[in-house]
């Protein structure tokens, strides 16, 4: 007969017991498992437990896999509490009247939240926060309630007050101590904190003590406090804090600490050796430990003490740093935050203009770092935990840590080959840099394989980016040399080419293929990723015509018909509208043009107007009549210039300090047909309010008293970045230097399809490096550059002037080579007053017959 | 089997495509410079992703060694001889064989009974 263990409690930590325990199992004898859980569901995952009211549904929670205790032969026995435990017969027994005998015996069952016995307390519509159940009744009781209560200002309580407001609730906190987070955080980041939650609409009270709650005037409740202060509510959430839930143990005499919790020792074994206690119903060193990371060494300590191996894992107290996002602000916590450790030192950084706290703690030495406290900004939460862990040596001026890195060249950021083999990177899953090293040499080269590998950055998520660092700087350890050819027919890569055509004055694409082309390949022609790629570096270089037979074939798509295409094959007209100025006048045109051509309307992100669904033979029609009206192509479809946004500035505003539109203007002109690796966009605000949004952009510039203040690299989009600050109050000559000489560097040296945010983010020296280039000339190259871009403005031609000055290429654009008729597969629909692409089952409706409310456009 | 003529070859510019009407329906003709010599290719013009007409626009050259058009809407790549999606060889264009006579460019048109 194998020997038995007893699991009692499944939730994560017991959970996680029976893990470590089947992977051992292997190594050594197996054991027969039983685990008995309270809830009726099975293990699931209480850290994210407010993820819940995203779904509503508890199988987003699951912990388990499919098949998981059948396939390892264990039995589960859910929604029966164990009611005692006889050591002298090693056996339990459960509310259902089970009993069970057990060799071994796991205590996992966790804590209760502790409500403190104010009068009123047990009133209805009062509750905790801890399992499903507990936010099923909540969710109920919200749906007839206006306003909740949470008492509680910890981290527990702020989640959930989050959870309240997005009930649609007017939420409160009521916390006894003078700040929120007490115990994480101190008082300059409590305060800030403070104001951060209040600014999302939630009222925080600190140093309430709650003396009664009894029934209210307007509401249910009405809850009276020491300072003679009362609040009025229809629920109440208790968060006040967490007992261990050792009533078991009590029973049958094992030792408990004063205050609770079930005494354990480095195996996690308690006063009887028999009997493990883990997670947080259990003591050590004095201490809970209420979080999940402690818990899951507690479990892999006990397991290894169940089947011995080779490799000892004990339990020696755990790291309480904590990094996580509350109501959507970042806090972070750090070792000794509250500087309590015998002659430490503090530093304080506090931003008040972008809400951002952050203190650091060193020994008295300042050699290290004891603790820290982030708010508004955890993003140096990673460095610091390593600096704090690890004992690294700090470096001479402790507060570069957390200073911002205004030129880039501060910023404590932690290059990954300091850390030591030991150091432990992911503490949810206790993986250290070794680990994460071994797995990178045995093959795992992306993320994805790595955390699947080693199961880092699975937790909390808290350590990804270190994760990625560590991954990256073993890939180059490694020598690893990615495969940077741009495809199979070169074996170069964009900046590579991009040399190689201007150095060797190439022409075509012809040209370039013949004598750098791969001459394995065969035949070599090219294909829809060099092409393109080669078209953007000889427009960039020699801005010829794009539409050039030579170069025609080259062209996406959008560039061949210099138009968006569309869903449905048609194609989209945005004529540049530089600066987002427009005459009425012109605003008339583009409505006549419209209504002529029956065109979809509408005004786009960028500050123009995009009228959409033109039929490839129309496109010159369309824009001869634009033309005309003194339009020119707005580039939509290219790798180009897009728009320069403009706020209104100075001109009307009464808070602008230059004209804003006007250097929009000034800006879009110059560099309008310019083609790069990417689109490119830009924008111009007339003050620091930055109503043009130009920190998102790649070329950002902001109105200062005495000039501009420039800003690059920014990106909206997929991954939004905000850009860097390049160069202060410069003037209108400097500012236009440095924007030929930037965007002519990014022209020359980003990869195919990289926006200026990547490229920079890639860049070896970073910004500073950048700046080096273009500010201060390190590789006298701006001379080149600046001609390189005097060469494409003075070369500057609206591509859709030149198309429809020419009937052979106007010819180009029917869509049938052999007959004058149109695409008959193009259906639109009236929606809004507009035309729309229709659905497929509305075009099969319409070759049926012609019901009235689909419309076929015929010419 | 019978031949359509459609245009003259100098309308269709190397390396490139254009759509042609057939019988009423619609094919993307393509013209290809290769060391043999130019090929012509023509292949349904309807793309079976995007559901639109729109294969002509796409961008030509080579992948694998295989001659192929890249759908210009979600880029799938289709092989010009075969017309089998390389991303999805269950999908599969409809070709035509194209004659060039004196410069005239034709597509045969298979009777319906041995198509
Ligand atoms: C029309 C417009 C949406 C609208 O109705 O407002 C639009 C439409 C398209 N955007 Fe955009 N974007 C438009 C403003 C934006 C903006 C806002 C802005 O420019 O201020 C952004 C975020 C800012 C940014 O780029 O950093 C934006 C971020 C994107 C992205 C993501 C780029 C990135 O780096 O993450 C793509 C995808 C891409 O380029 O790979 C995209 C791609 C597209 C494409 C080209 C998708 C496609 O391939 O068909 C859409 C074609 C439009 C067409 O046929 O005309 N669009 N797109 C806007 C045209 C602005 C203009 O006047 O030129
Ligand atoms: C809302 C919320 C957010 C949190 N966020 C974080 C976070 O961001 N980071 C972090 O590290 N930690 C967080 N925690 C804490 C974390 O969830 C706990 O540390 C973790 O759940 C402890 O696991 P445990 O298995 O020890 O205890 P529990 O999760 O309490 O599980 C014990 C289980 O045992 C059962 N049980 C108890 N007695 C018996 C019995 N006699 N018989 C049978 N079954 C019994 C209980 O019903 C329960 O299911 C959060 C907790 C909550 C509630
Ligand atoms: S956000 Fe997406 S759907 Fe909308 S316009 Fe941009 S690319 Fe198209
Ligand atoms: S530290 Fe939580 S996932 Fe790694």
């Amino acid at each position: 007969m194998k020997p038995k263990v007893v699991v009692v409690g499944n939730g994560p930590i017991g959970h996680k017991f029976l893990e470590c325990l089947l992977e051992l199992q292997g190594q050594s004898e197996s054991y027969q498992i039983i685990v008995f859980g309270e809830e009726p569901l099975a293990a699931y995952d209480r850290v994210h437990l407010t993820q819940w009211f995203e779904t509503r549904d508890a199988a987003g929670l699951n912990m388990v896999p499919v098949n998981f205790y059948a396939d390892h032969q264990i039995e589960c026995i859910s929604g029966d509490k164990v009611t005692s435990i006889d050591r002298d017969n090693k056996t339990v027994t459960s509310t259902s009247g089970r009993i069970e005998s057990y060799d071994k015996l796991v205590l996992a069952t966790g804590s209760y939240p502790f409500v403190p016995p104010i009068p009123g307390h047990d009133r209805k519509n009062t509750f905790v926060y801890r399992t499903i159940e507990d936010l099923e009744a909540i969710t109920t009781a919200a749906a007839d309630a206006k306003v909740g209560v949470v008492v509680g200002g910890g981290l527990l309580g702020l989640e959930a007050a989050k959870a309240l407001h997005d009930l649609n609730l007017t939420t409160h906190v009521v916390e006894f101590a003078p700040r929120l987070m007490a115990v994480q955080i101190d008082d300059g980041g409590g305060n800030l904190l403070r104001e951060k939650i209040e600014a999302l609409g939630v009222s925080v009270h600190t140093g309430k003590n709650t003396q009664d709650i009894g029934n209210g005037e307007s509401r249910a409740h009405k809850m009276c406090f020491a300072d003679e202060t009362e609040l009025e509510t229809d629920l109440i959430v208790f968060s006040a804090g967490i007992r261990p839930r050792d009533e078991l143990a009590r029973a049958c005499d094992l030792r408990v600490g004063e205050k609770g919790g079930i005494v354990i020792n480095n195996n996690c074994q308690t006063s009887d050796h028999d009997i493990y206690a883990i997670g947080e119903v259990a003591l050590w060193g004095g201490r809970i430990y209420g979080l999940i990371a402690p818990g899951n060494t507690m479990a892999r300590a006990a397991a290894h003490d169940l089947m011995p191996t080779d490799t000892k894992s004990e339990f020696d107290g755990a790291d309480m740093s904590t990094k996580l996002k509350l109501m959507g602000v970042d806090v972070a916590s750090v070792g000794d935050a509250h500087a309590d450790t015998e002659g430490a030192l503090s530093y304080t950084y506090v931003n008040e203009v972008e809400q951002v706290y952050k203190k650091i703690v060193v020994s008295h030495d300042k050699k290290h770092l004891l603790g820290a406290v982030l708010v508004g900004d955890a993003e140096d939460y990673g460095t610091l935990l390593q600096f704090s862990l690890n004992k690294i040596a700090l470096p001479e001026n402790p507060e570069i840590l957390i200073l911002p890195a205004f030129d880039g060249t501060a910023g404590g950021g932690l290059g990954v080959d300091m850390l030591p083999d030991a150091a432990q990177i992911c503490s949810c899953n206790n993986v250290n840099k070794a680990n994460l090293v071994e797995a990178v040499q045995g093959g795992c080269w992306t993320l994805g394989q790595l955390k699947s590998e080693t199961n880092a950055a699975t937790g909390c998520g808290g350590c990804t980016a270190l994760v990625t660092k560590v991954l990256n700087a073993e890939l180059e350890n490694l020598g690893m040399e990615v495969n940077t050819d741009i495809c199979e027919h070169f074996s170069y890569t964009r900046q590579d080419l991009y040399s190689l055509i201007r150095v060797n004055k190439i022409q075509s694409f012809d040209e370039l293929i013949t004598k750098y082309g791969n001459q394995e390949v065969i035949p070599n022609l090219g294909c829809d990723i060099c092409k393109p790629t080669v078209a953007s570096i000889l427009a960039s270089t020699w801005n010829d015509y794009i539409l050039e037979d030579k170069h025609r074939g080259l062209q996406d798509s959008n560039d061949h018909y210099l138009a968006n295409i569309q869903k449905n094959g048609t194609y989209s007209i945005v004529p540049r509208i530089p600066g987002g100025e427009i005459t009425p006048d012109k605003l008339i045109v583009l409505g006549e043009v419209a209504k002529r051509y029956d065109l979809y309307t509408k005004i786009t992100g960028g500050q123009r107007i995009d009228l959409f669904g033109a039929r490839s033979e129309q496109l010159p029609v369309i824009w001869k009549e634009l033309i005309d009206a003194g339009f020119e192509s707005g580039h939509a479809y290219g790798k180009a210039l897009r728009t320069v946004k403009s706020c209104v500035g100075s001109t009307w505003c009464r808070f602008g300090v230059q004209d804003s539109v006007g250097e929009a203007i000034h800006i879009e002109q110059r560099y309008r047909g310019l083609r790069s690796p990417h689109k490119l966009k830009m924008a111009v605000s007339g003050c620091a309010r930055e109503c043009a949004e130009a920190q998102s952009k790649d070329v950002g510039v902001i109105a200062v008293e005495n000039g501009w203040n420039l800003y690059v690299g920014g990106n909206g989009g997929m991954k939004p970045r905000h850009a860097d600050l390049f160069a202060s109050e410069i003037n209108t000559e400097t500012l236009i230097k440095y924007i030929d000489r930037f965007l002519m560097f990014y022209v020359r040296t980003a990869d195919r399809l990289q926006r200026t945010s990547v490229w920079i983010d890639n860049m070896e020296g970073g910004l500073d490096y950048l700046k080096q280039i273009v500010i201060e000339d390190k590789l006298g190259i701006c001379n080149e550059l600046e001609k390189e871009m005097a060469h494409v403005i003075n070369t500057y031609q609206c591509e859709w002037k030149t198309t429809v000055e020419d009937p052979e290429k106007v010819k180009r654009f029917s869509h049938f080579v052999n007959s004058n008729d149109i695409d008959r597969n193009v259906v639109f629909v009236k929606e809004r007053g507009q035309i729309r692409p229709a659905t497929e089952d509305e075009r099969a409706q319409c070759q049926e017959q012609q019901s009235n409310k689909v419309i076929a456009i015929a010419g | 089997m019978s031949y359509e003529f459609i245009c003259s070859t100098t309308n269709i510019i190397i390396n490139s495509g254009r759509a042609a009407l057939v019988e009423g329906q619609q094919v993307a003709i393509f013209r290809l410079q290769t060391p043999q010599g130019d090929k012509y290719f023509a292949l349904q013009n309807y793309c079976p992703f995007a559901k639109a007409n729109v294969i002509s626009r796409g961008i030509v050259g080579s992948l694998n060694n295989k001659l192929v058009v890249a759908s210009p809407i979600y880029k799938q790549h289709f092989c010009l001889e075969t017309g089998v999606c390389l991303e999805d060889e269950a999908v599969m264009l409809k070709t035509w064989q194209v004659l060039i006579r004196d410069n005239n460019l034709q597509v045969i048109i298979a009777d319906q009974k041995t198509a």
